[in-house]
């Protein structure tokens, strides 16, 4: 079969593998439909998360039709149309029993190698490094699904690809990012990153009650997008002193609750200021560029809630615990517990409260792969996400 | 070494050498290629490509060092480790010249130092640990399950080999006794008779080698495992404690651990599989590792695609 591979930094092709089989009796193989990239893949591509190989399968946001099943698996059948969950969980550890699917204790074979890393292991991941299991991902034709007596999704009527293919990954995200926030009414929501993740936990932030919803970022497509999907507000970091403004819309309190939807790679406006993070990531003395969680600490109001959704890998630099800790913040974070939030998801989707496909900018072929990543990268041509089709 | 062993200081020595083990071996794993330039080996493709295994070898120092319940036994690992790297960066040193050769010199400087504070933590260390060359060892696992079946699976001494990779086989030979084979380093298999000498229903067994039965190098061990009620209905806690002379003695281990094949991380990953088997019914595999968790395989992986 054909399927997108990591072929080193900043680099992926378009190469013919085996097709996947069965290993186990829980497995289920899954012929794919439609698949996306996410801001996650952007850190592998870049290079940030340790133990890939070349020739690793990538992408963990997919869906399709079940073509075969394991002996184990009885809730499925071959034509069933599925959503896949992207960190695979078993269902029966105690992490998965407490829903906290993302840290299944089971599902990464690897999980040595992230104790070192982590302390503890969490769940493995499709296409997403050796650390997290080394499993092949749905940037491809087809993929073997471990785990598929619990964790796809059917999805039994006629909604198309596109609205429910981000349930396997960023819409639940976003839903968790302000789930975590515990918003309560008169709240205002600061989410930093208007990418897809950031779209959709300022979206879900809205469904959730919040009062204000207000948007960092510096594209102006994707802010434009925030305030005409979300009716968030929003503020362009490249012009704006980010703190101040917020203190000024929040009348000195600072909003309530912030996401950062950011992550690892944040873009600091200050050349001085990025040089100096750039500089020590490169020499990996530290591994985030942390600006937009900095921030995010610094602009929380007392008591408020920090909700990290963002990816982090290793080390952070100059992290403000002095904020964190003097003014009684909660930092709350996590891969997305993605299976607790499938069902009740998909029926507000079912029943028109989300329309999750509003964040697709470009509809392309998977053999256009590489040059799909190229331009979700650099964001060209107003990109905000890209569902390729096999 | 004369002056009085201070655990204590050696301990808060052997962590600072585990954080340090971690930082070296993130960089390894994620830049190898800034790491090469740093130290000037960046031209060398065999260098290159060594980077990586290097960083995973400094992170299994890094676990070891940080968390190990004897952390300056590791210390000696690295001193191994180090003498690994003053030997590639020597040979380095041999064919360079100019600003890349100050590189080198640089590194190996910088190694050099390293080695003389590894030595002294596991020298201080041995002064105070004497001992007889056996090693002790304890690994534990929380399985979601009851206690009587977590105990019922293992005492089925035929289903070890499903949980513990190395092992080939365990035969029942009667009287309370079994046959061990077991894989051991380098390709060899080695053999051996156990008897059971505890067997508390739900709680406890404990065996004894008895004596060498096959060709191979001799093992000689003595271990326990105890099954006992996590708290708030979380299951069992499966503790497993083992003393044992491995093939090779001392030298040995400290070699095979240096590969990634120390026996703690083995028990350790022995009882991840036992827990999968008992709370899913298999054990986890991807196409990256279709054979199951195995920490030494790591650096043999293959990328993640199907396997054909
Ligand atoms: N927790 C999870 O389970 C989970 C799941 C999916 C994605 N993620 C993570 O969420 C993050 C975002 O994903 P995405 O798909 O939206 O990626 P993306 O790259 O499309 O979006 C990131 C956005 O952040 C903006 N940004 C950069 N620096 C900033 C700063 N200093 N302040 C404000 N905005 C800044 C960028 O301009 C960009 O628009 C990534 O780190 C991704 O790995 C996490
Ligand atoms: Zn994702
Ligand atoms: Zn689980």
């Amino acid at each position: 079969m054909k399927a997108n591979c990591w072929t080193g930094r900043n680099t992926v092709e378009i190469e013919r593998v085996p097709d996947p089989q069965i290993l186990n009796p829980r497995d289920a193989i899954v012929r794919i439909t439609s698949t996306a990239i996410c801001g996650s893949d952007l850190h592998l591509y870049d290079g940030y998360v340790p133990t890939m190989k070349k020739g690793d399968v990538l992408g963990h946001e997919f869906m399709g039709e079940v073509v075969e099943v394991g002996p184990g698996v009885s809730n499925l059948r071959p034509g069933d149309r599925v959503v896949v969950p992207f960190p695979i969980a078993c269902g029966n550890c105690w992490s998965c029993e407490h829903e906290l699917y993302s840290l299944c204790e089971n599902s990464n074979p690897n999980a040595g190698i992230a104790e070192k890393l982590l302390g503890h292991s969490p769940a493995g991941v499709f296409g997403y490094s050796h650390m997290l299991g080394g499993y092949p991902g749905g940037q491809a034709e087809y993929a073997r699904v471990p785990f598929a007596d619990v964790g796809p999704i059917k999805i039994e009527d006629d909604l198309p690809d596109e609205k429910v293919l981000f349930l396997s990954d960023i819409l639940p995200t976003g839903y968790m990012g302000a789930e975590m926030c515990g918003i309560s009414p008169g709240d205002t929501i600061a989410v930093w990153g208007a990418g897809p993740v950031g779209q959709f936990a300022a979206a879900s932030a809205r469904l959730l009650g919040a009062e204000r919803v207000i948007v960092i970022d510096r594209f102006p497509h994707r802010l434009r997008m925030a305030r005409e999907h979300t009716g968030a507000e929003t503020i362009d970091y490249a012009e704006t002193d980010v703190l101040e403004e917020l203190r000024e819309m929040t009348a000195g309190r600072g909003p309530d609750a912030c996401i950062d939807a950011v992550g690892m790679e944040a873009h600091h406006p200050n050349p001085a200021m990025y040089g100096y993070d750039r500089a020590k990531q490169a020499a990996r003395l530290e591994t985030e560029r942390p600006y937009a969680l900095r921030e995010a600490i610094m602009a929380c109001r007392n008591g408020g809630v920090v909700s990290v959704i963002g990816v982090y890998t290793g080390l952070a630099d100059k992290f403000p615990m002095g904020a964190l800790m003097n003014r009684s913040l909660t930092l709350r974070t996590g891969q997305c517990h993605t299976q607790k939030y499938l069902r009740p998801l998909l029926d507000r989707i079912r029943n028109g409260e989300i329309d999750p496909s509003f964040v697709i900018s470009h509809r392309m072929r998977l053999d256009q792969a590489p040059r799909a990543y190229e331009m979700f990268k650099n964001k060209v041509d107003d990109c905000t996400k890209i569902v390729l089709t096999p | 070494m004369s002056a009085p062993y201070d655990e204590h200081e050696a301990r808060g020595l052997a962590r600072a050498l585990g954080w340090m083990s971690l930082g070296l071996g993130t960089a390894q794993l994620t830049a190898p290629r800034a790491v090469g330039r740093t130290a000037g080996v960046d031209d060398s493709p065999v260098i290159r490509a060594l980077l990586p295994l290097v960083g995973l070898r400094e992170l299994t120092h890094a676990a070891g060092l940080l968390r190990g319940h004897r952390p300056t036994r590791w210390a000696w690992t690295r001193v191994a480790g180090d003498a690994m790297d003053l030997a590639i960066l020597g040979t380095a040193l041999r064919d360079r010249r100019g600003p890349r050769r100050q590189r080198v010199a640089a590194a190996t400087a910088a190694v050099a130092g390293i080695t003389a504070i590894d030595l002294y933590t596991a020298l201080r260390a041995r002064a105070a640990a004497g001992g007889t060359g056996d090693l002790h060892l304890r690994a534990s696992v929380t399985v979601n399950r009851p206690r009587a079946e977590a105990y019922r699976h293992w005492r089925e001494f035929g289903n070890l080999p499903r949980f513990m990779t190395h092992l080939r086989s365990v035969d029942d030979i009667g009287e309370g006794r079994t046959r061990w084979t077991a894989e051991a380093p380098v390709k060899s298999t080695v053999s051996w008779e156990a008897e059971l000498v505890e067997d508390l229903p739900d709680e406890l067994i404990a065996w004894r080698s008895l004596r060498d039965t096959g060709q191979g190098p001799g093992v000689s061990s003595s271990g326990s495992v105890r099954f006992s009620d996590a708290p708030g209905g979380r299951g069992t806690e499966v503790r497993v404690e083992m003393t044992y002379a491995p093939p090779g003695g001392r030298v040995g281990a400290a070699f095979a651990r240096l590969f990634g094949e120390h026996p703690e991380q083995q028990v350790r990953d022995d009882l991840r599989r036992f827990k999968q088997i008992l709370e899913t019914g298999e054990v986890a595999r991807s196409d990256a590792r279709p054979e199951g968790f195995r920490a030494r395989g790591f650096a043999r992986e293959r990328p993640a695609q199907p396997v054909a």
